[in-house]
């Protein structure tokens, strides 16, 4: 924050060396203190979830039983503890090399970019599945909710995030390809990239086979989930174009990099909060927020967002680098059309905020269990008291047990 | 299903166990957990560094070499055996603590202390002969004070990298340090309570706990000694 | 109570492990400090490196073993440790052998 006061950085978000040494004139040193703050509360963070899902669950609640979102949030913890840790240290060496003019990365003193790029992404691409396992987690739990029916393949979804985990540290090479890492090493790179489509696949086949047969209800939640669904799906797969070698160094630098990015991130993580947020909305504040509204809103966000990235796709492919202003005329219907996209998404994004402000004080009171779903969470009153429980609930079945009134019973 | 007249009754409470916790066995596996969770964190953040290690020793064999040969192995190993001897004096003292021998654990752990100081004493004297030959990576660095394998002076390339050598060795043994800077006074905490009878044969998990800590502390040591120190000369 | 559907170690495990085992892992880390620094005088060419690291790990996995009490632990402890050290070779192993690669192999050097 005080780096960002005392006048920005100028390094660019990655803080590849030798911007952030050589050619710095800004407050690096303490953007990197702040970085390594902020790494030490995600690492306790991860360590606070970690030992509580192993070692503080309900009678009964064992591990197969366990909600979707707690699996999903171990595997994120699991990033955040082992993966934190090496860009601190790089942040740390970094800032070091700033303060005492070092050569451990720059070239001049005999050190080597690349490894600061190895390090950074040792870290940096693990930290991408944060953002997108817990948004998986939360997609889990729409998908049964507002589908009404037991989720497909529990164990496989539970598997495949720590399979996602896992697999993210293996693969931080294929964001070198064009670093001057060797092509040898980017092979090894690019084929276990290939792998991660796996178990996010399973997913994806878990979640729509979830939705066969269910008694669906469109609700806004349901919205996004779908729209998660659908939009995931695009950025999974233009991420296997990414993962071959060859055309990624065709793609490298270009909007298609963008558009795969903000598929995955925007219309995957963000949409997969936003899902959530209304899911456990009445959970969380005690009212309703405007179904119509909400419903609206979901529309409007997956209208806007595919005008904006969707156009970046064929950009890329065509050639259009990232971060220039200037570009040939025949780009200029896309161009237009993404920005155009981008201000609908605004409309999108500001529309939740003003409902959800509004329902604060103005919202149906909501019941204990609006959406009628299972789950130790919707027994208990909302909003929830500071004790949540007034006994010891006591676990009897798998969070989604539909049609069976024993589902996650509760004292 | 059960009701709340059919959940376990209300047995007295260990004072220490907290509300959060059913037993004082879940709140001590927590804590031990928690402590292997944070060692598994901090063996990759000393691992990024080690990488960064790994990869100039063996870009820049000669100058690390040269580097290395001007480190006091006696020192190094001298220290290697006194932080080993707090670390037996550590485990000594949580076992102390199990069997609830108060005035033995108190002992023990004032014993690490000292064990302790005297390695960051002997650290001290180590820093300070580098800063006095100049090989404090910075503007005032000077290669001068090394040679090579056979006594001869290094070559312009050489003497440059041999500063990569120092950056990492203070890195490495300075993070090092701090780590052992912050046990230094836990175990002093530790020793207190332990002092004023605060734990038994029921709850000592504190005391464990930061022997967890100050033994991962040693090991990390136990790699830094032969990897900083005792680069052979040939090759 | 939590763990007892999942954790077969549930109880507490105080295992008190004999003071004569700790002076024996004290002597034995003793001497593998000793052999250390003897082989490092010792031109054993290739082989100085990972003579040092064998030892090294052989003392780490006796702290680990014994002063830790790894070896009475749940085996989620195990688990946690292995999964630390697994990630660690994989960053040694992929930086290094990008790097490795460029020098022994003459792949020019990196970053040019």
């Amino acid at each position: 924050m005080y780096a960002m006061i005392a006048g920005g950085v100028d390094t660019g978000w990655t803080f590849y060396v030798p911007y952030s040494t050589h050619y710095s004139n800004t407050h690096v040193i303490a953007t990197g203190l702040g970085i390594f703050i902020t790494g030490f509360s995600s690492i306790l963070t991860g360590l606070n979830f970690i030992v509580t899902i192993h070692k503080m669950r309900a009678p009964g609640l064992t591990w197969w039983r366990l909600p979707l979102f707690v699996w999903a949030h171990y595997a994120t913890s699991l990033i955040m503890i082992l993966g934190t840790p090496v860009i601190a240290v790089t942040v740390l060496m970094v800032a070091l090399e700033n303060g005492l003019h070092l050569g451990i990365f720059d070239p001049a003193l005999g050190g080597d970019p690349i490894l600061f790029q190895h390090l950074f992404w040792f870290y940096s691409h693990p930290a991408v599945y944060i953002m997108i396992l817990p948004a998986m987690g939360v997609i889990s739990e729409l998908v049964q909710g507002m589908s009404r029916k037991q989720i497909f393949g529990y164990s496989f979804i539970a598997i495949s995030s720590l399979a996602i985990a896992m697999l993210g540290f293996l693969v931080w090479g294929h964001h070198m390809f064009v670093s001057g890492q060797s092509t040898y090493l980017g092979l090894v790179f690019s084929g276990i990239s290939f792998l991660v489509a796996i178990p996010s696949a399973v997913k994806v086949f878990n979640w729509t086979a979830t939705l066969y047969k269910g008694s669906i209800s469109l609700d806004t939640p349901m919205l996004y989930a779908l729209g998660f669904i659908g939009l995931f799906t695009i950025g999974g797969l233009t991420g296997l174009f990414l993962a071959s070698l060859s055309l990624d160094v065709h793609l490298t630098d270009t909007y298609f990099i963008v558009a795969h990015f903000h598929y995955i991130m925007v219309g995957g993580a963000i949409m997969g909060y936003l899902g959530g947020l209304h899911y456990w909305w009445p959970k969380i504040s005690g009212r309703l927020y405007p179904e119509a509204w909400g419903r609206v809103g979901a529309i409007i966000i997956f209208a806007g967002f595919n005008l904006t990235f969707g156009p970046q796709f064929i950009l890329g492919y065509l050639g259009m680098p990232r971060r220039y202003h200037y570009y040939p005329p025949e780009f200029q219907i896309l161009h237009v059309m993404s920005s155009a996209g981008a201000s609908i998404l605004a409309l999108g994004y500001l529309l939740p905020l003003v409902y959800f402000t509004w329902s604060m004080r103005y919202g149906p009171r909501a019941g204990a269990n609006p959406w009628d779903a299972r789950g130790l969470e919707w027994e208990i009153p909302s909003p929830p008291p500071t004790e949540n429980f007034v006994g010891q609930p006591v676990v009897t079945a798998r969070t989604y047990e539909y049609g069976s009134e024993e589902g996650a019973t509760v004292v | 299903m059960s009701s709340p007249s059919e959940t376990p009754p209300v047995v007295a409470h260990h004072p220490a166990l907290r509300h959060h916790f059913d037993t004082m066995a879940t709140q001590k596996d927590s804590s031990l957990l928690g402590m292997w969770v944070f060692i598994a964190q901090e063996i990759m953040f000393f691992g990024g560094m080690l990488a960064a290690y790994a990869i100039y020793r063996n870009v820049y064999y000669d100058a690390f070499a040269a580097g290395s040969h001007h480190l006091d192995v006696k020192l190094g190993t001298i220290n290697t055996a006194v932080l080993i001897c707090s670390s037996l004096t550590m485990a000594l003292g949580v076992h102390a603590a199990a069997l609830g021998k108060r005035k033995a654990t108190v002992l023990f752990l004032l014993l690490t202390i000292a064990l302790g100081s005297v390695f960051l004493g002997i650290k001290v004297v180590e820093y300070a002969d580098k800063f006095h030959h100049d090989l404090v990576p910075g503007p005032r660095y000077s290669a001068e004070s090394l040679h090579g394998a056979h006594g001869e002076a290094l070559s312009a390339d050489t003497a440059r990298h041999s500063e990569l050598f120092f950056a990492l060795y203070f890195g490495l043994t300075g993070l090092h340090a701090l780590h052992m800077i912050i046990g230094v006074p836990i175990i002093a905490i530790m020793a207190w309570k332990a002092g004023h009878g605060r734990f038994g044969p029921a709850y000592y998990t504190p005391v464990e706990v930061t022997g967890l800590y100050w033994h991962f502390v040693d090991i990390v040591w136990i790699f830094l000694f032969p990897l900083l120190y005792l680069i052979p000369h040939h090759a | 109570m939590p763990e007892h559907a999942a954790d077969p170690h549930a109880e507490p495990h105080d295992h008190v492990v004999p003071v004569g085992t700790y002076i024996l892992v004290f002597l034995a880390l003793m001497v593998g400090t000793a052999v250390t620094v003897a082989a490092s005088y010792l031109d054993l060419g290739i082989w100085n490196t990972p003579v040092a690291m064998l030892i090294a790990v052989t003392k780490a996995g006796l702290v680990v073993s014994f002063f830790m009490h790894l070896k009475y632990s749940p085996r989620l402890y195990w688990i946690w440790l292995g999964a630390a050290v697994f990630f660690l070779a994989h960053l040694l192993l992929g930086t290094g052998a990008d790097f490795l690669g460029h020098l022994f192999l003459n792949l020019g050097s990196p970053g040019t």
